[in-house]
């Protein structure tokens, strides 16, 4: 069987990047890969029945599905469609907009995000976000940017030094930045601050990494960088990835969720999503006859 | 697809500009705006240069009899004809940075609210209000001043300051018998130049990118986080700036302060002691000052204002400039 993976390889000509082949054991999550809600017990968040409006507008219309642990989640469809209002509900960002709010259940390890006992600020620092214009504190050094969550958190690091080069070293950037520690983070390429922000998601350990079309601002280069990144981080953590782009979330993900006008379409394994898909919008889709 | 392109645009007829309007028609009244508008700007910078040398001319007089030591003079007889403005600009620097130290904290939490804590539905009603503090004339603060705020701060707040912090020679002495001096003029200030410092703050801080504020919300910092971290780092300049906008705007006011200060053209520790503005002097005594001296001095005087809050302006203006230049925020990618 063609994977996705070969296919958009195929259909590729450049900037694509060459991800090492290794397959990811699906087999025994295929549990996960059916509509909707069936729980297995690999799911790090599962998300009930999610709704949320900005004002009266209902742009999250009912969606349910699980997040398998330690592995990358893509959410795909066209502009509009709600992809970055869910992934914006997952830790509570959806509700910092005015006029915006959520019904529904996200269940982080069991437990409701939403319960009212909850502090949002809580949920923040075990679920990171990394958005789609990179943002580093332009008034903080690149390492006092990296720290700058445990710092928040007051969260004590014994070696801040040692965190630090970890942390650049797993954001593939160490390299580039380990004599320029001080220096703004403003200072860096467009690529580069956003690795920097991936960097300062990662020092707080999050238990889930959700990224907001982490790539659309940068160019090829800077953009295969990230995808290896993701693929790598991907092992270790639990990601969430929106993205625009189908042939990036076929290298990169190992689930697939197609999203149109705010419903969840289909959701399956990246694989079996592109290449056969179980419905005819996403086919559609995918196939580049809308969207 | 070139070639095509060229040949299509020779078969067609050149039309000239303006060639609807007749001869000349609408370039003709686009020359005509130009120079009318350059002429008007030039008017702002002619008045402004006009202005300055009808000062100098008029305080002539007075610049070669003084001479620098007019800055320094403490001493101030009109009838022995002598002219000091030492005890006016004492006066104007200490009554505007009362104003001042009072409307930074108050500014700011108004602004902070304003741009980052008030609900929605607030915060236009509620900016609407500050601003329109800055709508009430000066007279009005003046005879507030006057009526209500003198009075309760000679029987409330003067007792109470000289009881806890009357260690200090700032809360020492006996106030006027109607309670005006030094505070309660820096007080009317402050309450005058909220609306520039809180509405200038509030627009700066309205200013940062939304992305900082996702950022440092993201990392699971709390509200008060976000502003410290996000927000209030990126706005030093822009603040600052709007405090000395406020500052130039307290040095020149007039009215409130004449009718509050008490008018005495002392120097005193004391802020409960009457004292004396630039502008307050000029306005009381413009109308009396009958000899050519006099008048010259008193030309002289407003001209150290001028200077003073151009020279304030100016600093201002850079640096409410320089918040448009956040590190990283003009980068677009």
């Amino acid at each position: 069987m063609i994977t996705a993976k070969q296919m958009f390889q195929l259909r590729d000509t450049g900037g694509a990047v060459a991800i090492s082949e290794e397959e990811a054991p699906l087999s025994k999550e295929r549990i996960l890969r059916s509509q909707g809600e069936e729980v297995g017990a690999l799911g790090k968040m599962q998300v009930k029945d999610l709704r949320a409006w900005f004002g009266k507008t209902e742009i999250i219309k009912g969606v349910s599905l699980s997040v398998a642990d330690k592995r990358v989640t893509a959410i795909i469809g066209p502009s509009g469609c709600g992809k970055s209002t869910f992934i914006r509900c997952l830790n509570r960002m959806h509700e910092v907009v005015p006029k915006a709010h959520v019904a529904g259940r996200v269940l982080l390890d069991g437990v409701d995000i939403y319960d009212r006992k909850i502090d949002p600020v809580k949920i923040r620092s075990r679920v990171g976000m990394v958005f789609q214009r990179p943002n580093p504190f332009p008034t903080m050094s690149i390492r006092e940017n990296v720290l700058a969550g445990l710092k928040l958190n007051g969260v004590k690091v014994s070696r801040p030094d040692e965190l630090v080069e970890q942390v650049l070293e797993q954001a593939a950037l160490w390299g580039e930045v380990k004599d320029i520690l001080n220096r703004s983070g403003a200072s860096l390429s467009g690529g580069q601050q956003q690795r920097l922000c991936i960097a300062r998601a990662l020092a707080l350990k999050p238990e889930i990494l959700l990224m907001d079309e982490p790539c659309s601002a940068l160019d090829p280069i800077a953009t295969s960088r990230i995808e290896e990144l993701i693929h790598s981080i991907g092992k270790v953590c639990t990601i969430v990835i929106v993205t625009h782009n189908m042939q990036q979330a076929a290298r990169v993900s190992q689930y697939t969720a197609f999203f149109y006008m705010g419903e969840l379409v289909e959701f399956n394994d990246t694989d079996i999503l592109f290449t056969k898909p179980g419905n005819q919008r996403t086919e559609d889709y995918i196939t580049g006859r809308f969207g | 697809m070139h070639q095509t392109r060229i040949n299509h645009s020779k078969e067609v007829p050149k039309l000239e500009l303006g060639e609807h309007h007749g001869k000349g028609g609408r370039n003709f009244g686009d020359g005509v705006f130009k120079w009318m508008s350059a002429v008007f700007a030039a008017s702002a910078v002619f008045l402004l240069a006009a202005m300055v040398i009808q000062m100098t001319r008029a305080s002539a007089l007075s610049i070669q009899r003084f001479g620098f030591g007019f800055l320094v003079e403490r001493d101030w007889n009109p009838v022995q004809e002598i002219f000091g403005a030492f005890p006016f600009v004492f006066g104007t620097v200490v009554s505007s940075v009362i104003a001042l130290l009072l409307v930074i904290p108050i500014a700011l939490g108004v602004a902070i609210f304003l741009s980052e804590l008030a609900p929605g539905w607030l915060t236009k009603p509620l900016s609407l209000l500050v601003e329109l503090l800055a709508a009430i004339p000066s007279i009005v603060y003046g005879l507030w001043g006057m009526f209500v705020l003198a009075p309760w701060l000679l029987k409330t707040v003067y007792p109470i300051l000289t009881q806890t912090l009357g260690f200090l020679p700032l809360f020492q002495g006996v106030p006027q018998g109607n309670g005006r001096g030094m505070l309660a003029a820096g007080i009317v200030l402050a309450i005058m130049i909220l609306p520039t410092v809180a509405s200038v703050s509030r627009d700066v801080m309205a200013s940062v990118p939304k992305g900082y504020r996702e950022g440092v919300l993201a990392l699971g910092a709390t509200r008060w986080e976000t502003i410290r971290v996000a927000v209030l780092p990126n706005v030093v300049s822009g603040i600052v700036g709007a405090i000395v906008l406020g500052f130039g705007r307290a040095l020149g006011e007039t009215m409130a302060v004449t009718m509050l200060i008490g008018n005495r053209a002392e120097i005193s520790a004391s802020l409960f002691a009457p004292a004396a503005t630039i502008a307050s002097m000029i306005a009381n005594d413009y109308s009396g000052a009958s000899d050519e001296l006099y008048l010259s001095v008193l030309a002289e005087l407003g001209l150290v204002l001028f200077a003073v809050t151009l020279i304030l302006n100016i600093a201002s203006k850079l640096l409410v400039w320089r918040v448009g230049r956040i590190p990283g925020a003009e980068r677009s990618l």
